[in-house]
């Protein structure tokens, strides 16, 4: 993974016919070879940690390919992020330049020394100046409360997985990932350096519109949390795609989604990967079953080692950030293993992803993962997606209840509704401990996602 | 119908559920001796939210400890009004 001449974003684009697309814009990345989004003030911008405020995806994403290997730092700000905490995200990077575009909610307010407007439209370049640094990436972590953690990446590290790949150029990719966050940044980064194009989503899209657009640009490629995938599977514009290449990340592939997507794209491989804005991509798994092999542990692979202990799952990895601004906790162990918080358990042969570390819910001193009950209740026939959440309880502390997405309303009406609620509590009796079952079913029109793609949880 | 009946109806679907055997639910039976674990319980109080639409216990300031059948009836009787 030796990468001894460093080569900037901008270094990969010009050599391929490729093109970058939102719900309103397109841009031809060919172009940037040359071009600029930035009115001639890229200069302005070199040594400088600048702060991305852009609104829109696309523009995020060509401002990206233009400030590597110019600014010192680039934080990049994602769409959800809490404007109680900008001051100190300006603060803790040492931000002195903003990048806006014409739909920046925040655009007002940030007072910095150079703040320089972003848009869609390439313009071509008398002169551009030359990469000259290795720029530090800086992601925020989606944490549920609190200041988000500020972690600091390389270009190297997080093309690690994929850079020196050969060339797809038949290929289109397509996310339904956010390309601010760490998953959907991976997507970005290899259309940029496979030459390939990209067909990103607008904020405030309806997931039909994005299907649509999705098969019109001929998309090969599509990737999405599991959350994003029961969504899409719920409207009818899923007609339109019919990607050869299917992947999940971000959130545990329960099987259930992993043969919903085997049925509905039979001609696509279907894989789910690991990765998380700390460790890095880690693996990814091609065999259409959830979890991941037991011989994945204790053995590196491309240089990524992982071990289990205490229950969670540890990544030693070049992919890995390399630590977090500003803060006192390291990123990693002494041995420089980084603890992902998801918990896993061997059964045979395979490790399963059981839930995160601060989601347990605790029934009368029995722990229970939100997601065991979840992948049960999600292989109902009936059943969309769910929520397993905790309920407070006079008795046990909490009982476990299950928001519940029926497949199709037809059913729901055609049945009633008790006696689905108990197919379902059924279901998951004879395939739970007592404990894990859901004291009672909420069928629900819709759950709430975050803007990471994942399910909204409410710890706590 | 009625409350108490709807306890019933619960206790003893929950019974069956947990592979129970419930004693016959009089009014002065005592809820610890009703063959319902504390689980059941749990589970039979989220139950009726469900069906009742009311959570007494947790909508009460006051700690509630109903000790037979029959105060248990009456905590949801009360909470309905």
């Amino acid at each position: 993974m030796a990468h001894t001449e460093a080569r900037s974003l901008r270094q990969y684009v010009g050599s391929a016919e490729q093109f970058f697309f939102d719900r309103h814009a397109c841009a031809r990345i060919t172009d940037l070879a040359g071009g600029t989004t930035l009115g001639g003030r890229l200069e302005e911008l070199a040594d400088k940690s600048v702060l991305l405020a852009t609104g829109g995806q696309l523009t995020t994403g060509l401002a990206l390919i233009e400030l590597d290997g110019i600014a010192r730092r680039l934080t990049i700000l994602p769409p959800d992020a809490d404007p109680e905490h900008f001051a100190a995200i300006v603060a803790g990077a040492d931000i002195d330049a903003v990048i806006v575009d014409q739909t920046s909610a925040a655009s007002g307010t940030f007072d910095l020394p150079v703040r320089i407007g972003c848009a869609a439209e390439i313009a071509a370049a008398e002169r551009l100046p030359a990469p000259s640094r290795q720029t530090e990436w800086v992601m925020l972590t989606s944490g549920t409360t609190g200041i988000p953690k500020m972690v600091v990446h390389t270009l190297a590290g997080l093309t690690a997985a994929f850079c020196g790949k050969p060339a797809d150029h038949g290929a289109a990719w397509g996310t339904f990932y956010d390309i601010r966050r760490y998953g959907g940044l991976q997507i970005f980064l290899r259309a940029v350096l496979g030459g390939v194009s990209l067909i990103l989503s607008s904020a405030g899209e309806p997931i039909g519109d994005h299907l649509e657009r999705l098969g019109r640009h001929g998309v090969t490629h599509l990737l999405g949390t599991p959350t994003h995938w029961r969504r899409a599977l719920m409207s009818p514009a899923i007609r339109n795609i019919s990607p050869r290449y299917v992947r999940l990340s971000g959130e545990i592939a329960d099987q259930a989604i992993l043969d919903s997507l085997h049925s509905a794209f039979p001609q696509a491989v279907v894989s789910h990967a690991y990765a998380s804005t700390e460790a890095g991509v880690a693996f990814e798994v091609r065999d259409g079953l959830a979890g991941f092999p037991a011989d994945f542990v204790e053995r590196s692979r491309d240089g990524v080692e992982m071990k289990v202990l205490q229950g969670s799952l540890r990544i030693r990895s070049p992919r890995a950030a390399s630590r977090y601004l500003g803060a006192d906790a390291p990123l990693a162990d002494e041995d420089g293993f980084v603890d992902t918080g998801d918990m896993v358990e061997l059964r045979g042969d395979r490790y399963l992803f059981a839930g995160r570390r601060g989601g347990i819910i605790n029934i009368g001193g029995l722990k229970v993962h939100p997601e065991e009950v979840e992948a049960v209740v999600n292989r109902h026939p009936q059943v969309r997606m769910s929520l397993v959440r905790s309920k407070r309880s006079p008795i046990t502390g909490s009982v476990v209840i299950a928001d519940v997405v029926l497949k199709s309303d037809n059913n729901a009406q055609q049945r009633a509704l008790g006696e689905l609620k108990g197919d379902i509590l059924k279901f998951c009796r004879d395939a739970l401990p007592r404990h894990k079952v859901p004291a009672a079913i909420n069928i629900v029109p819709s759950l709430d996602v975050a803007a990471t793609g994942k399910l909204a949880r409410r710890y706590g | 119908m009625t409350i108490k009946l709807t306890i019933m109806d619960q206790m003893e679907e929950i019974a069956r559920e947990h592979g129970k055997i419930l004693a016959p639910l009089r009014d002065d039976l005592v809820l610890l001796d009703s063959g319902l674990d504390s689980l059941g319980f749990a589970v039979l109080v989220a139950r009726l939210e469900d069906k009742l639409g009311i959570d007494p216990f947790t909508a009460s300031e006051d700690a509630l400890f109903p000790v037979t059948f029959g105060e248990f009836v009456k905590v949801y009787e009360n909470g309905a009004h």
